[in-house]
């Protein structure tokens, strides 16, 4: 808080984050893929270990996925950094659901939003499909990384185990393979 | 259909109250279930239709879902005063949890384990999100276009690395568009 940041590294944050706001369909996992490439690749914001490190702290934490994008803020440009992310990737989908909220009491419009559901619905999937491949990629531990994530896709498709506990299992899993000194 | 009770409203500090409850303790999705259990039938502060209404809207609008849908949930119960409540509720104090997180694992930085442990949680989630993929691919209609809808997102957004924005908003307006038309000739 006390180093004031570059207000062109804000609006950078800002430029970055707030188009992604309108298109995170289906949740903010589906832009995970354009922020890698944006923080990592495009502005050089964060070394590729750092966002995969980033990321994991984000799934352990609790409420949305997307608070992501808050932590990358807070890692490049501190306070201000944090709440101008926050801002940006939460606040414009906020004013279109609040304006829909308040037109909704004047119509049910019913066609034009089953139109917009099952419209989108195969875009969302496109989009969490190649954030999940580029997370792939990016990950260190090779083959152990892809084995777990595998395992864990299939537990969670076919139990209701607790997403959090499958997280602490990937943890333990790997510091195990440290102490063999395999990864 | 019995006819739904009155729902009583809550006052600001109630509702901030249960969405922060909500935020804090909810990790790696199912929060719509916990928010029905809330609003709906343990406060009975809506009814299940109204609950669900907004359900389908923020799922289908751009944006985090559980964001979206406490924005929903507070305008209905207290105007632009509820739906600021949602907003700040549901994000400011996850927002901080997740800073002092990242604060304690930086601390711990200087030892190898930290980013092994780190890589081993990142697996796993990856692994979440490939469930969430899947399912969100079965979702999908079993017809031609909107199976090359998906297929292109995904090559244009993992293989090519278009900017998102564009890709979602190309694929988005032509897979919607079918989708209106579509509706109409099945009606």
């Amino acid at each position: 808080m006390s180093e004031t940041p570059h207000t062109s590294l804000l609006l950078g944050l800002l430029a970055v984050f707030a188009p992604l706001s309108l298109v995170t369909i289906g949740g903010g996992q589906s832009a995970i893929a354009d922020i890698n490439r944006q923080v990592v690749d495009v502005h050089q914001w964060m070394s590729q270990s750092q966002f995969v490190d980033a990321f994991a702290i984000s799934r352990m934490a609790p409420g949305p996925g997307s608070l992501l994008v808050t932590l990358i803020g807070w890692q490049v440009a501190g306070f201000w950094g944090a709440i101008v992310s926050t801002l940006a990737i939460f606040g414009p989908t906020t004013f279109l659901i609040y304006a829909v909220a308040h037109m909704w009491s004047r119509n049910g419009g019913a066609r034009w939003k089953r139109a917009l559901e099952t419209g989108l619905r195969p875009v969302a999937a496109g989009m969490i499909l190649a954030a999940t491949y580029v997370l792939l990629q990016a990950i260190d531990g090779g083959w152990f990384a892809r084995a777990v994530a595998f395992a864990s896709t299939a537990t969670l498709l076919f139990t209701k185990v607790n997403p959090l506990l499958l997280i602490g299992a990937g943890v333990a899993i790997f510091v195990g393979l440290h102490a063999m000194s395999l990864v | 259909m019995s006819t739904p009770e009155t729902p009583s409203a809550p006052s600001c500090s109630q509702l901030f109250w249960v969405f922060t409850r909500i935020a804090l303790t909810s990790f790696g999705g199912g929060l719509s279930g916990w928010l029905l259990r809330e609003f709906v039938q343990n406060r009975k502060w809506m009814t299940q239709e109204e609950f669900l209404n907004g359900l389908s809207i923020s799922q289908a609008l751009p944006g985090v879902n559980v964001k979206n849908m406490a924005v929903w949930i507070g305008y209905r119960l207290l105007g632009w005063r509820g739906a600021i409540i949602g907003f700040v509720g549901i994000i400011v104090p996850p927002a901080i949890v997740i800073v002092l997180l990242e604060a304690v694992f930086s601390s711990l930085s200087g030892y190898p384990l930290t980013h092994v442990a780190l890589t081993g949680a990142a697996a796993a989630a990856v692994g979440l999100s490939l469930s969430m993929g899947i399912t969100a691919a079965r979702a999908v209609p079993r017809n031609a276009i909107p199976m090359i809808i998906m297929a292109g997102t995904f090559v244009a957004v993992a293989i090519l690395h278009w900017p998102l924005f564009w890709v979602v908003l190309v694929a988005g307006f032509v897979s919607v568009a079918y989708a209106y038309v579509k509706g109409r000739v099945d009606e």
